[in-house]
């Protein structure tokens, strides 16, 4: 298949210390717009799956833990 | 994949402002109606008020301002082309729906005698009405939609209505953005509720999703009314925003206004009179912009720190809260240097321009059955309380079209189509990805769309978007979200030819810079003061008409008729 990987750096972080996405909770990935969040079944934490973040804010309003950080993106900062 | 066959009176397509709206009307009309809102984000969190409003741009509230007076600055404020019916029956519901918010928890700046704190930032009138703590607006529709019993499927997209033998709404397809399943729902009726089409240009950082709507909303609702046989009206009206320059988000002249801060150049000079988002306002600014006093500022630099504290909170807390964040990193304060801003790239949106589904009083589109209201319809200047009004009057009459109307059967070989057009690229494993053709489509749209216009260049548009369309057959998506951006970027590719032949047809320059033809640079009353309409032609390509400007019922007087005009702060010749 040729198609390539390109990597970037995404404005969403999630500190996983403080997500508690094994205890079931999704309310980030709920929320976004975009939909652009998602759970690792591996790690059972959440994080950014796809670079297209509108920086609107509601996964870090809305945790219930304050796990989630959102920058604005680099290439308008 | 599997199919999901669901059956409702009436659909509701988009949760953002209207659709919540119409959706509990409907239900307050006839409580045995069957009614689903879908949206393809979560409803809790979805459309241009993610993160809720600052405040009503357009409140039409007794003793500060009358129906009358807000329709005829809205006829003025769009050179003359409405439908003063349409724009009238908003406003008369204005005040009506503002108490009913009121009552419904959200909170309304007053003054101390409990009176509604208006504030003017239009040429003429007062209609300004701030919400502080406007940020829990979500919450309180979905609130509503709970009480009223409405049926919610998030995370689903709607791709195309299904038609019946008269040419009326009689379904909705789609799919889950998560799992592929593909929906088919057979309705009575229909609102189409999925805003701006604010993703057909490419913002000037680049960045795919930095646009100044909301991303989600793409379009949809604009290609799948077309494609359904709807007309869609004046979308050479562009929708073009002074922002934040790289953030893309409001500044925000009306919040800051009232409390003195002004659009300025580099010099700190006030040079348009009125803030307030008009296509002449905008031909001032990209004057300014293009000129040796460039670039252009919002200034709040002279005003006292309680002040500045204020707007901080308001701007920093509402819509667009990571505007505070933003201007942190650049080393930006209020309190010390002007804001850098620019234009944004173009879209379709009646909540600050003019284009759109075309409907009329009644929110009826031109399709049996199919309704639609904010930003998405065609109803000039409506903002975020004009998407309320008009998402309740569709309410109350899909409701009671609903029960006149026998559901029809639904067209399965038209579902067979759409089944295999939505899963053909998922079926790929070789191709271009949906992001390639997004990102190609909207750079073309800046490259040869933006205004000025110019005949020439809309013609290479034009083939340059053949081009797309042909290179979209090959789109490859690896999974349902990859599938969603692909089923949007064919709506961004039908909104940009949309512009660019409602652009081409209209043969004059008319709301400044939204429809500044250099081909054409003077407005041109005696052929074209009319309404444009676009539609599928009998041979399945975009087809124009004209449509007259229905009579006024407000008339506007001789020396009113060019108040927009006269925008540009006057400065008397210094003596040499």
């Amino acid at each position: 298949m040729s198609i390539a990987t390109t990597l970037t750096q995404v404005p969403v972080k999630v500190h996983e210390d403080k997500c508690i996405a094994e205890k079931g909770c999704t309310v980030c990935v709920d929320v976004c717009p975009l939909d652009v969040l998602a759970i690792d079944l591996v790690k059972k934490k959440a994080f950014m799956q796809f670079d297209e973040c509108w920086y609107c804010l509601p996964c870090e309003t809305d945790c219930p833990t304050g796990a989630v950080e959102v920058s604005i993106p680099y290439l308008l900062r | 994949m599997n199919r999901i066959d669901m059956e409702f009176d009436l659909v509701v397509i988009g949760g953002g402002t209207g659709g919540p709206m119409a959706a509990v009307k409907a239900k307050e009309k006839n409580p045995n109606l069957k009614v689903l809102l879908i949206d393809k984000a979560h409803v809790k969190r979805s459309g241009a008020i993610s993160m809720g409003m600052d405040g009503l741009n357009n409140a039409v509230i007794p003793g500060h301002a009358t129906p009358e007076q807000y329709v005829k600055e809205i006829t003025i404020a769009n050179d003359g082309i409405v439908d003063q019916e349409a724009v009238m029956a908003y406003a008369a519901n204005s005040f009506d729906m503002i108490q009913e918010l009121d009552r419904w928890g959200v909170k309304f700046e007053k003054d101390e005698t409990g009176d509604y704190a208006v504030r003017k930032v239009h040429h003429l009138g007062s209609y300004v009405l701030p919400m502080p703590e406007g940020h829990h607006m979500k919450k309180i529709l979905y609130r509503q939609l709970k009480r009223a019993r409405v049926e919610i499927t998030n995370r689903v997209v709607v791709t195309r209505l299904l038609t019946g033998a008269k040419g009326e709404v009689t379904g909705v397809m789609g799919f889950d953005c998560r799992t592929a399943d593909f929906y088919v729902i057979r309705c009575k009726a229909a609102v189409i509720t999925t805003g701006a089409a604010g993703r057909i240009g490419l913002p000037a950082s680049g960045y795919l999703m930095g646009t100044y709507e909301n991303p989600t909303n793409s379009g949809d609702g604009h290609a799948m009314a077309y494609h359904a046989g709807a007309a869609l009206a004046n979308l050479e009206c562009f929708q073009i925003n002074p922002l934040i320059k790289d953030y893309n988000g409001p500044a925000c002249a009306y919040v800051t206004g009232p409390f003195g801060g002004y659009t300025a150049n580099a010099k700190g000079e006030r040079f348009i009179e009125c803030d307030y988002w008009s296509g002449q306002m905008m031909l001032e600014f990209y004057r300014e912009l293009q000129s040796g006093n460039g670039p252009v500022f919002l200034k709040l630099d002279h005003l006292a720190e309680e002040t500045i504290g204020e707007i901080e909170h308001i701007l920093h807390t509402n819509e667009r809260p990571s505007r505070g964040r933003f201007h942190e990193k650049r080393g930006n304060d209020y309190r010390k240097q002007m804001i850098e801003m620019h234009i944004s790239e173009i879209g379709f949106c009646s909540g600050h321009s003019a284009s759109g589904i075309w409907t009329n009083a009644r929110g009826e589109t031109s399709v049996p059955g199919l309704y639609a209201a904010g930003d998405c319809a065609s109803v000039p200047h409506n903002y975020m309380l004009g998407a309320f009004v008009y998402g309740r009057i569709c309410g109350y009459n899909a409701a009671e079209y609903c029960g006149s109307t026998a559901a029809a059967a639904i067209d399965e070989s038209a579902v067979a189509a759409e089944r295999a057009r939505v899963f053909a690229p998922l079926e790929r494993s070789e191709g271009l990805t949906p992001f390639q053709i997004e990102y190609k489509t909207r750079r073309l749209v800046n490259d040869y769309l933006q205004p000025p216009k110019i005949t020439h260049k809309y013609e290479i548009g034009l083939r340059r978007f053949d081009e797309v369309r042909e290179d979209a057959a090959a789109m490859v998506a690896t999974n349902p979200h990859e599938l969603m951006r692909a089923m949007e970027a064919y709506s961004i590719i039908d909104c940009a030819e949309m512009a660019a032949r409602s652009s081409m047809f209209r043969a004059e320059s008319r709301w400044g810079l939204y429809h500044y033809c250099v081909d054409h640079p003077e407005r041109d009353d005696a052929n074209w003061f009319c309404h444009t309409l676009l539609s599928k032609g009998g041979d399945g390509q975009m087809a124009m008409s004209k449509k007259p400007v229905e009579p006024y019922i407000v008339p506007i007087d001789e020396e009113e008729r060019d108040a927009y005009q006269r925008l540009r702060v006057e400065r008397k010749a210094e003596a040499a």
